[in-house]
């Protein structure tokens, strides 16, 4: 068990840097989940953590200890990967125990390790097999319990549900927490599929184009997005996001119509802006009351819920394109006029050159 | 479902397989029955006629204490053959594996020695090792070395193994790199993190999960080492000094036209491909199970 601090870290390949100086705190026994899309580096800064990947500047430390040029083996971790890295010529119980028989630990202790993680993970009837002999979600088990015997000061998971099938990942995803909760070893976990991120963590760092957008807990990261990628990236369905103009109470999208801000007004007068509002912070409303009409173009029903994809009437030529979220057994047919209203304080502006919130 | 392919004409598959099957003929089958038809003959001093003796040609090789010797240098030659030729060549292929750049030059200029003939590459290594001529030979001499492999035998036999396996080398690192690069990066940093070192990485998960590869290019090198390096030994020693470096090929050869006792040579070349079979036997056996996972 032990904190992670990372201070400004940068990475770079030749002359290309893919990470422009990431910073963190991880607190002692924290689940924390590094989300974003492929490509942004988040492997890569797990990576570096790990001591799989040399660091062009900045600091890591683990446990108060500056790990920078520390061999993986030196670094107290353990690391599960996508395609589970299972040993395929070591039966379950080998793999599980190389580690420990490096760490020269007794016979004694490993059968006692070994047997305990096996239990945990309900892999004792496999020990003997080989992995090949194993179905994905028992592989997985094994990668987990490989780093759980070890007892390390820091776990990283390196996207290790993305080979699975869907039912399975949910199953293994509550899995993955519980043991989490149960040894508080303190985790890092890198995922593109935001739905792993929102219920794994304790806290989300969600990265894009090699910068740290936002860290926050998931609800602050849902509710107050600091930037338009994070607003859009988290979420789903995606935020609509909308281009206009706010002057003072009022928001004025790009083709004429008008919405009022509410709370979210900005004093100046014609400020260039990106309005965002969730799918399911829009309401059915009489015709009176609404702030927007969607003109519906496909629907999807879901059960529990219904999306309306379609434009906004008075939306421009291009863009426009807009998905309401509504209670799943409202009557829809396409070419409808949906009236609709935002809920209070579900009203989101960023600055439409830098993105970031206002 | 099975694919089936189905012809019109009921002819033209056979056509079709007939080049293959001709090839196959006139250069296995036929030479092959020949060979087995003479073993049992013993043909007179001038060659013009042959006496039907059934296995007495097998029976005088056995009793043969040249023929025997002959068995345990190739046993020899062999050994060292194989074991320099793969250890020196997954040296390299694990020294390749980790250059990043100008891996091709590399990995290019490794595998050329494979492009050589084995009589070239014996001539050359002659020129090098030669004691009256050769270039190395001069400056082993010069640091005090009593270095002439056409008196001594040991000398002569390190100078075939060290020729024959070099030959060998490019076309083992071929493998072993193939082999490396088959393995998952992943596994190799699961093992940096369980706490491995490099050598123990080697050791415990390199190496077992090269072994299908190794167990292949094991059996192709004790074929080439029994069968091919015929060229290299011609060239080099022709078998001396004192039969020191007569491998069993090479006796087929020196008896049959040198010593123009065709009977005997037929019988040699029997047994070989007796060996031969058993080789593939258990290569296929192995092989075709990838033993190990």
């Amino acid at each position: 068990m032990a904190t992670i601090s990372i201070k400004n870290i940068t990475k770079s390949y030749g002359k290309t840097e893919v990470i422009h100086g990431v910073s963190l705190d991880v607190a002692d026994g924290e689940f924390i989940v590094i989300v974003g899309p492929s490509g942004c580096g988040k492997s890569t800064l797990l990576r570096m953590v790990a001591g799989l990947e040399r660091i062009t500047g900045g600091t890591i430390e683990i446990g108060g200890r500056v790990v920078n040029d520390l061999e993986p083996r030196e670094r107290d971790i353990a690391m599960v990967f996508q395609n589970y890295a299972l040993y395929p010529h070591m039966s379950v119980f080998d793999n599980m125990a190389y580690g420990l028989k490096i760490a020269n630990k007794s016979k004694d202790e490993i059968r006692e390790r070994v047997g305990k993680a096996a239990r945990m993970l309900q892999l004792e009837p496999y020990l003997e097999r080989k992995p090949r002999a194993l179905s994905g979600g028992q592989r997985q088990r094994v990668a987990m319990g490989r780093a759980l015997v070890r007892d390390p000061a820091v776990f990283l998971f390196d996207e290790p549900l993305s080979n699975l099938d869907a039912k399975l990942r949910v199953q293994m995803r509550l899995e993955i927490k519980e043991m989490q909760r149960s040894v508080e070893t303190t985790a890092l976990y890198v995922t593109h599929d935001q739905v792993e991120a929102m219920t794994l963590a304790d806290r989300l760092v969600v990265m894009n184009g090699g910068v740290a957008e936002q860290i926050d807990t998931p609800m602050a990261v849902y509710d107050r997005p600091a930037t338009r990628f994070v607003a859009g990236f988290i979420g789903s369905p995606a935020m609509n996001i909308m281009k206009g103009a706010a002057s003072g109470r009022e928001f004025t999208l790009e083709g004429g119509t008008t919405l009022p801000l509410g709370e979210a007004a900005l004093s100046g007068e014609g400020r260039p802006v990106l309005f965002g509002v969730r799918p399911e912070h829009l309401r059915l409303v009489p015709d009176s009351e609404a702030s927007i009409r969607l003109k519906v173009r496909a629907i999807e029903t879901l059960g529990a819920d219904t999306l309306a994809h379609g434009r906004f009437d008075g939306a421009g030529a291009e863009g426009g394109e807009f998905i309401a979220r509504l209670p799943g057994k409202t009557k829809l047919a396409e070419g409808d006029l949906l009236p609709l209203a935002m809920d209070p304080g579900s009203i989101h502006l960023f600055d439409a050159e830098s993105g970031k919130r206002i | 479902m099975e694919k089936r392919v189905t012809f019109d004409n009921r002819l033209l598959p056979y056509l079709l397989l007939a080049p293959q099957l001709l090839v196959t003929i006139v250069f296995f089958f036929w030479p092959a029955g020949q060979a087995l038809y003479q073993s049992l003959l013993l043909p007179d001093p001038f060659g013009l006629g042959a006496r039907f003796v059934w296995f007495s040609n097998f029976e005088y090789l056995f009793n043969d204490r040249y023929y025997l010797q002959a068995f345990v240098t190739t046993a020899v030659f062999t050994f060292f053959v194989t074991l320099v030729s793969m250890t020196v060549a997954l040296f390299f292929a694990v020294l390749a594996d980790q250059v990043i750049k100008g891996a091709g030059v590399y990995k290019t200029l490794l595998i050329w020695p494979y492009a050589v003939a084995p009589a070239v590459a014996g001539v050359m290594w002659l020129f090098m090792f030669q004691p009256s001529i050769g270039v190395l030979a001069f400056y082993m001499k010069a640091l005090g070395v009593n270095w002439n492999p056409v008196l001594d035998s040991t000398q002569a036999m390190t100078l075939v193994i060290a020729a024959a396996a070099w030959k060998q080398i490019s076309y083992n690192f071929l493998f072993f790199l193939a082999g490396l690069q088959a393995i998952p990066k992943s596994l190799i940093e699961a093992a940096a993190i369980d706490g491995a070192g490099r050598w123990h990485r080697f050791r415990t998960i390199i190496f077992p999960l090269l072994s299908p590869t190794t167990f292949f290019l094991l059996v192709v090198n004790i074929v080439y080492a029994f069968f091919e390096t015929f060229g290299v030994i011609h060239t080099m020693t022709a078998g001396g000094p004192g039969r020191s470096t007569t491998i069993l090929v090479y006796k087929v050869f020196s008896d049959g036209f040198v010593g123009q006792d065709l009977g005997s040579s037929a019988a040699q070349s029997v047994i070989l491909m007796v060996v031969v079979g058993l080789l593939t036997i258990i290569q296929f056996r192995f092989i075709e199970r990838r033993v190990h996972y």
